[in-house]
């Protein structure tokens, strides 16, 4: 017994120790900021000095603020359309390349890289692709179709809109999340369908579907971390134009803390977002149970 | 019912390789707009392929911007961080699977839900204290968060940890090997490849990150080449041509290291037992 106790001491000093950069960097790196956020967000501060005690000013003021509220819709409108499209896209990418034949890997690779670009880079590239008069995709309308396209990022009501498009170009990353999520449902389960005489249809809403259900929640719960906090993009091409219309939320966090040096009312922003998505993620592990399939739990 | 394989086999060929086009076809926009004169970027109908090609603008890329500069600036953060990554997270997560204690579920918890946290949350404090420290235009806050862990990567390098087997380490203790012994000597080695693929990862990370050096770096010698591409476009004007040379070298690294890490993400996603 006293061995066994030695032991035990002895196995927690060690898992403290091996964990000690990792508990240093949560107390310095996310903890304080965290909890010094929430402070400066009830206070007036410019960064250097001493925050000022506002009460709840900040959020007063940000509930008049009308950008606020822009941002904060031009950013739901953001997520609202490029989640579910990315889950379709991503899906249909990944049920396409599920086929057996010789040269997959390599559409499989053509189809994931865009994912992987730097997002200054897919900015530019973007900014150029979509450019009204040189773009190519306006220029492909114009040649093969007739038709004018729109000013895309010059044009209030296109400029969300492909935001919303080039997300897709990166759709090749969820794609072979969910490619090998569908590789690894049981063949035996499958075929025993198709014996049951399952369709297509079938099979893939009764058993890939479900059997892959743990992947699409993880998913969706990484991709609205992501378009909520849809930033370097937006930047590079429009910075927030034209008219605000791509004024997204962190792009609008990002000005007051650091060109407005508004560090508080930045801080009380931030807070406000975190709450936005801990209540979403909240919510659908809540609902998931509903819907998520665990084999063999 | 031959004739049906053989038919969805032709319509799966035709459909990714329409697909793939598309998926493709923006690389080879901007690597075809970089080798042409500007006259020919406003050409209608469009020029796919200028004759002659100007690789020209390639040279006049890199000495449009201090080019040489911003790839050393970026590249030491990049090394700097990867070792950071590399010497903090096996550690970690050695501490998480390997060692039965008490409170590594806890931590192995802790550690995944500040995957959970927003950078903004994060990113005012941080600049503040950075700045009180005096470290703002240095390339210390871009370096120095490494070497306290990573979430992602402890989570990939426990699952790796986790499929090591216990007859090993067991024979190392009997031996009388310390605990940091067997991390060192038989653990790491046997983790070498994942290692490797979190060097790549992070490569990735400090390549293509823009709003760390945004945020932390002001004067413009300092610039990462994320940075240094908004130097091709002034207030009403953009060297179209240039910026598009400068985005293909910026992007030859991202695809090789993406390369070699491609099948280890797939991968990745089976280990963590995400598939259920």
């Amino acid at each position: 017994m006293a061995v066994k106790a030695h032991t035990s001491r002895r196995n927690t000093l060690y898992g403290l120790l091996f964990a000690f950069p990792w508990i240093i960097g949560f107390v310095a790196f996310t903890a304080y900021p965290i909890l010094a956020s929430l402070y400066y967000s009830f206070t007036e501060y410019v960064g250097i000095g001493t925050p000022k005690w506002v009460g709840s000013g900040n959020f007063n003021a940000l509930f008049h603020d009308e950008l606020f509220w822009t941002s904060l819709y031009n950013t739901v409108y953001y997520v609202g359309l490029a989640v579910p499209i990315g889950f379709v896209v991503g899906l249909a990418l990944a049920l396409l390349l599920n086929v057996d034949i010789k040269e997959i890997g390599l559409y499989r690779t053509f189809i994931y890289l865009p994912f992987v670009m730097p997002a200054v880079v897919v900015g530019f590239l973007w900014l150029w692709m979509l450019n009204p008069y040189y773009g190519l995709l306006n220029l492909f309308l114009g040649t093969v179709f007739h038709i004018q396209g729109p000013g895309w990022f010059s044009d209030p009501k296109w400029a969300k809109p492909a935001f919303v498009m080039l997300a897709q170009w990166g759709a090749g990353g969820s794609a072979v999340i969910f490619l090998s999520a569908i590789k690894d449902v049981p063949r035996e389960l499958l075929e025993s369908a198709e014996i049951d005489g399952a369709g297509w249809w079938t099979k893939f809403s009764k058993v890939i579907l479900p059997m892959i259900s743990p992947v699409i929640l993880y998913h969706i719960i990484t991709a609205l971390f992501g378009g909520f906090q849809i930033f370097t993009t937006a930047y590079i091409a429009t910075n927030g134009g034209p008219a605000n219309s791509t004024l997204f939320y962190v792009l609008y966090l990002y000005r007051n803390a650091f060109q407005y040096s508004k560090m508080g009312y930045a801080s009380a922003m931030a807070w406000i977002l975190f709450i936005i998505v801990l209540i979403i993620t909240l919510i659908i592990f809540r609902t998931s149970a509903r819907w998520i399939f665990y084999r063999g739990g | 019912m031959n004739i049906r394989w053989f038919m969805s086999r032709v319509v799966s060929r035709l459909v990714l390789f329409l697909i793939s086009i598309i998926f493709l076809v923006p690389f080879f926009w901007v690597f075809t707009t970089s080798i042409k004169d500007m006259s020919q970027v406003m050409a209608y109908p469009p020029i796919w392929w200028p004759n002659p090609p100007k690789w020209h603008n390639y040279i006049e890329a890199v000495n449009y911007i201090p080019f040489g500069q911003y790839t050393l600036n970026t590249l030491l953060i990049c090394a700097g961080s990867i070792i950071g990554v590399l010497v903090s997270c096996p550690l970690v997560a050695y501490s998480i699977s390997r060692i039965r204690w008490g409170g590594r579920n806890f931590l192995f918890l802790l550690i995944l839900s500040t995957i959970l946290i927003p950078f903004p949350v994060t990113m005012v404090p941080l600049f503040v204290v950075f700045a009180k420290l005096g470290w703002i235009n240095t390339f210390i806050p871009l370096i120095l968060p490494a070497f306290f862990g990573n979430a992602f990567f402890i989570f990939l390098l426990r699952q790796f940890f986790l499929t090591i087997p216990e007859e090993l380490p067991d024979a190392a203790r009997i031996d009388g090997a310390s605990e940091f012994g067997i991390y060192s000597k038989i653990m790491l080695p046997l983790i070498k490849p994942i290692l490797m693929v979190i060097a790549l990862f992070q490569f990735l990370n400090a390549w293509n990150d823009f709003m760390g050096p945004l945020i932390y770096l002001q004067s413009e010698a300092k610039y990462t080449l994320s940075l240094g591409l908004q130097m091709y476009r002034s207030t009403n004007y953009v060297e179209w041509t240039l910026l598009m040379a400068a985005a293909t070298i910026v992007v030859i690294p991202t695809i090789i290291a993406f390369y070699f890490t491609q099948n280890t993400i797939v991968e990745s996603v089976t280990l963590t037992g995400l598939k259920g």
